[in-house]
């Protein structure tokens, strides 16, 4: 019946924006366009793997702040190195990207497995260490598009089967989550940790360590994204992706995973960032007030939680079915 | 490595000292205290004053600056600079306020104190050297776009926040002389927030919305970069020209790619040329300051001062091809 529900909910999600890109058809033709489209999926990849990595460390009942600091280390670090040593190969900075993002969840992770700190006061504390490392090592300086090497920028625009392979990048992540939630172990322990953590230690899951492993995977991904970004942008700096921990969070609200852990899906987490995604790419083609931007953004936010509300209230209650009507 | 800076910076002292001792009476020696050290952007403005210490002849820069951006830092420079004796400091302050007693204090022993780039509060400087005035930037910004658009066309503004005082100060400073191209039409003004890839997005939204685009100004150094990346991943490079106000490290690239044919912004070179020229001619007492005051500044023509005792500079300096492989590594 759970199960039903999500559907349904997912088809409201997927009707909410079939509504929404049609409406912006409407004011500015050209917008559903099957290539346009794929721009909009292209510019939402990074919120798509960001999004899916958060919903792992909401699935378990905890939240994540610090990925976009994460995310602007990382590629702060890949700039520099790139700029210091141009004959590097990229896929070592993407490992490197990967592996430094993958340490810094890690050490989130430690501090909410193994000291019991609440993880939203641990993320909130990297949050700004994260970005103040990216004032240390830079010194405030920028890296720009003319010191990054003509590799390092290229790959993520690179064309493949006519989507950019940053597209792809993200494709390939959402396939592996499907898998990952799906098909093991570790997936299912996400959700069993969420949903009722003293269950869960009592069929033999390790709360904290799979905490530690949501944050782990979570940390690696935004590591991708920092490498994704500063070579999609081609500038490196320190308020780099600024304030996106509250998108990728957003993004995640509005797919319908439950802040209150072990209730959401792949699909919830991606349309919720497409739906982001797609507003950010409208508001400036339909010609809508700049002052008007952020309270839709807002909104949008605002009625999904509404929509996450109702669904928590109706169910998981009903512990005897027969007992629901009495009569 | 407190006492070692302390003991360097003691050294340092010593060694002008002695350095007064050998040099001529006459001698007029001014310094230009940076905001810190180490910044490429003063160590320009320090090459453009010795510039003017050469042409003016029997002048002596002193090149100084705190080690970091901090007020405090600056007022330990300025007690130094008044225990040697300067005839003159130019100052671009970390903070407006903070450094006022110890410029009153120098004032008050006959040193000559105007501040340039950053200001000072009027109480704590004879005079005040902004690069560039928002009438002057207003009108270089549609200029720049206007002079690669020879048969008119359509412009967009690309700005920071909607709230931004100064982007909007400029943005209607260039609408007051859009009359002067009747044939260029400005069809959005929209809002990167200074963010890069909101920026990024609001340049495509424009090349979108507007098929026939021929220029995005970005009157901000991180929208001019998004734009130019925003052009050249739509292939769009050679019809939409973006320009505006950046630095030369951070658009090199787009010159390169030749998604912005040119930009702008002040030359700290004439800046450091014309602070010297000024603070010399005060020093000498060939000028002085008050409203309506000119000052004659060399090659960079003259300043007049206005009721606040501030002057502009000039029109923000145009970078284009020929000129950027000298500045990017500047700052």
């Amino acid at each position: 019946m759970i199960r039903d529900f999500i559907k349904s909910r997912e088809a409201i999600l997927v009707g909410a924006l079939i509504a929404l890109i049609l409406l912006v058809e409407i004011r500015f033709s050209g917008f559903a366009s099957p290539g346009n489209l794929a721009s909009v999926f292209n510019d939402t990849s990074i919120l798509i793997i960001l999004a899916l990595g958060q919903m792992l460390v909401i699935l378990t009942r905890c939240i994540d702040l610090s990925l976009a600091s994460n995310l602007a280390l990382t590629g702060m670090v890949t700039a520099m190195i790139n700029a210091a040593i141009p004959g590097l190969p990229v896929i070592a900075l993407i490992a490197l990207a990967i592996g430094l993002g993958t340490l810094m969840g890690m050490f989130n992770g430690i501090l909410v497995w193994k000291l019991d700190i609440p993880p939203i006061v641990v993320t909130l504390g990297t949050l700004t260490i994260y970005r103040g490392l990216v004032f240390l090592i830079s010194g405030g300086e920028w890296v720009n598009s003319h010191e990054m090497g003509e590799a390092y920028k290229a790959l993520p625009r690179l064309d493949f089967l006519g989507l950019p392979v940053l597209s792809w990048i993200a494709i390939a992540v959402i396939a592996g989550f499907v898998i990952l939630v799906n098909r093991s172990g570790l997936g299912r322990a996400f959700y069993a940790v969420g949903g009722n953590p003293h269950a869960a230690v009592y069929t033999g899951i390790d709360v904290g360590r799979t905490r530690f492993a949501a944050f782990t995977i979570a940390g690696g991904l935004a590591g991708l994204c920092g490498y994704l970004w500063v070579s999609r942008y081609a500038v490196a700096y320190v308020d780099v992706a600024g304030g996106f921990e509250l998108d990728v969070v957003a993004a995640c609200v509005i797919g319908g995973i439950s802040i209150a852990g072990g209730l959401g899906t792949v699909t919830g987490a991606v349309l919720g960032a497409l739906f982001l995604g797609a507003i950010k790419n409208a508001l400036p083609v339909a010609g809508i007030s700049p002052f008007w931007q952020l309270a839709i953004s807002g909104a949008a936010i605002i009625i999904a939680v509404a929509f996450n509300a109702q669904s928590s209230r109706k169910q998981g209650r009903i512990i005897l079915k027969s007992a629901e009507h009495p009569t | 490595m407190t006492l070692t800076r302390r003991f360097a910076i003691g050294l340092g002292l010593a060694a002008s000292l002695m350095g007064t001792t050998a040099m001529a009476q006459d001698s007029v020696r001014i310094a230009l205290v940076a905001k810190s050290l180490g910044n490429g952007f003063f160590e320009a403005a320090a090459r453009g004053a010795e510039e003017a210490a050469e042409e003016l002849g029997n002048t002596e820069i002193i090149y100084t600056g705190p080690t970091s951006t901090t007020a405090e830092g600056q007022i330990e420079v300025i007690n130094s600079l008044i225990a040697q004796r300067v005839d003159a400091i130019a100052i671009s302050a970390n903070d407006p306020d903070a450094v006022v007693p110890a410029l009153q204090k120098a004032m008050q022993r006959g040193i000559t104190v105007i501040s340039w780039d950053s200001g000072v509060a009027p109480e704590g400087r004879e005079m005040h050297l902004a690069p560039s005035s928002d009438e002057l930037i207003g009108r270089t910004i549609i200029k720049l776009a206007a002079d690669h658009l020879p048969e008119g066309g359509e412009v967009a503004v690309l700005s920071a926040t909607s709230t931004s005082t100064n982007q909007n100060t400029w943005i209607a400073e260039m609408e007051k002389v859009m009359d002067q191209y009747p044939d260029i039409e400005v069809v959005a003004t929209v809002y990167g927030d200074d963010l890069a890839d909101k920026s990024y997005r609001e340049a495509q939204g424009l090349m979108q919305t507007y098929p026939d685009l021929d220029a995005i100004i970005a009157p901000t150094s991180v929208g001019i970069v998004a734009a130019a990346q925003a052009v050249q991943d739509a292939s769009k490079v050679g019809q939409v020209n973006v320009t505006g106000l950046g630095l030369p490290s951070e658009m090199a690239g787009a010159i390169e790619s030749g998604a912005s044919k040119s930009f702008a912004i002040w030359n700290p070179v004439d800046l450091g040329y014309t602070t010297a020229m000024i603070a010399h001619a005060l020093a000498t007492d060939e000028a002085t300051a008050e409203p309506g005051a000119e000052i004659d500044t060399g090659r960079m023509g003259s300043v007049t001062l206005d009721e606040d005792n501030q002057a502009a500079m000039s029109e923000p300096f145009t970078y284009d091809e020929s000129n950027i492989d000298e500045f990017k590594s500047i700052f």
